[in-house]
């Protein structure tokens, strides 16, 4: 196992005003890998869509806590995990369709689509009346030229 | 922190939103409050929604143009989306909303009208 060369965790009640506040953060940590514009762009939305799960659908009626903690390697591999400890995702697979959702009105049913194809990899494991745990997963392109004894 | 905020045109029977700033489901409850009102009160023959000030967008900017679209439907309005950037674009084609509401790249001249 290759060590990350800097991790951070971070946890917040699930008021809806830290969406915000949870993809800056998350995205000022990665900034020490000098990603390209669009890569930021994508942990953001990709951070956001996690986060605002928890809070509409993991504590729909009530606030609870919200954890993140991030990795990130020499290599430019990014590893953030989001977790609840909300009502859990009966069926993992149909929560993941696309344009599946148990939230009404205004949403999309998008987001577990839109985390897929903005991150390399995305893995949900969840237990029913115990929470969920979300892992992204991203590889940044290292640009070249930056020798680390140089 | 940057939150979304929306100015409205009403010109003759089109009515522009220019949204600006963040769009998450934080703020895209505010947004869609005042597009709401302002379109029951006036009932718009065209919604134009633009992105062109908006920095960021997850699903609930989706959200927002599915909801806005619904309106004007039962209105026997249109909705037209415009400015969108690349990284709007890549959620929008996702979605399938392309299907649903007009997209346009060009200039809306909004800038001109009432001010
Ligand atoms: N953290 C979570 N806890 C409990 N249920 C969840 C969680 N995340 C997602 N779900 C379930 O999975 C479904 C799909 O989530 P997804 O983010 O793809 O769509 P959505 O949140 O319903 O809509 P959108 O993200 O487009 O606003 C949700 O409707 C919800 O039922
Ligand atoms: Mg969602």
């Amino acid at each position: 196992m290759i060590k990350p060369m800097n991790e951070m965790s971070l946890s917040f009640l699930s008021c809806s005003a830290n969406e915000g506040f949870a993809r800056a953060t998350v995205s000022a940590f990665v900034a020490q890998l000098d990603p390209t514009v669009g890569e930021i762009s994508d942990i953001k939305t990709a951070v956001s869509e996690a986060v605002t799960n928890c809070i509409i659908h993991a504590y729909r009626d009530v606030i609870g806590m919200i954890y993140i903690s991030v990795k990130i390697f020499e290599n430019g591999k990014v590893v953030i995990r989001i977790r609840d400890k909300g009502c859990g995702i009966e069926d993992i697979e149909k929560a993941k369709e696309p344009l599946y959702s148990t939230g009404g009105e205004e949403r999309a049913g998008l987001g577990f689509m839109v985390m897929e194809s903005f991150m390399d990899q995305m893995k949900v494991t969840s237990k029913v009346g115990k929470g969920t745990v979300v892992v992204l997963q991203k590889e940044l392109e290292r640009k070249q030229a930056k020798s680390a004894n140089g | 922190m940057d939150n979304g905020t929306v100015r409205l045109i009403l010109q003759d029977d089109v009515l522009t939103a220019v949204l600006s700033g963040e769009i998450d489901h934080h703020t895209a409850q505010g947004m869609r409050e005042e597009i709401d009102f302002t379109v029951n009160q006036s009932k718009p023959k065209k919604l134009i929604l633009s992105f062109e000030h908006v920095g960021f967008m997850d699903s609930a900017g989706i959200g927002l143009i599915i909801g806005r679209y619904k309106l004007m439907e039962s209105l026997g309005g249109e909705l037209v989306v415009s400015h969108l950037s690349p990284k709007m674009e890549q959620i929008v084609s996702l979605s399938g909303v392309g299907k649903l509401a007009k997209i346009e790249k060009g200039e809306t001249n909004y800038d001109q009208a009432n001010e």
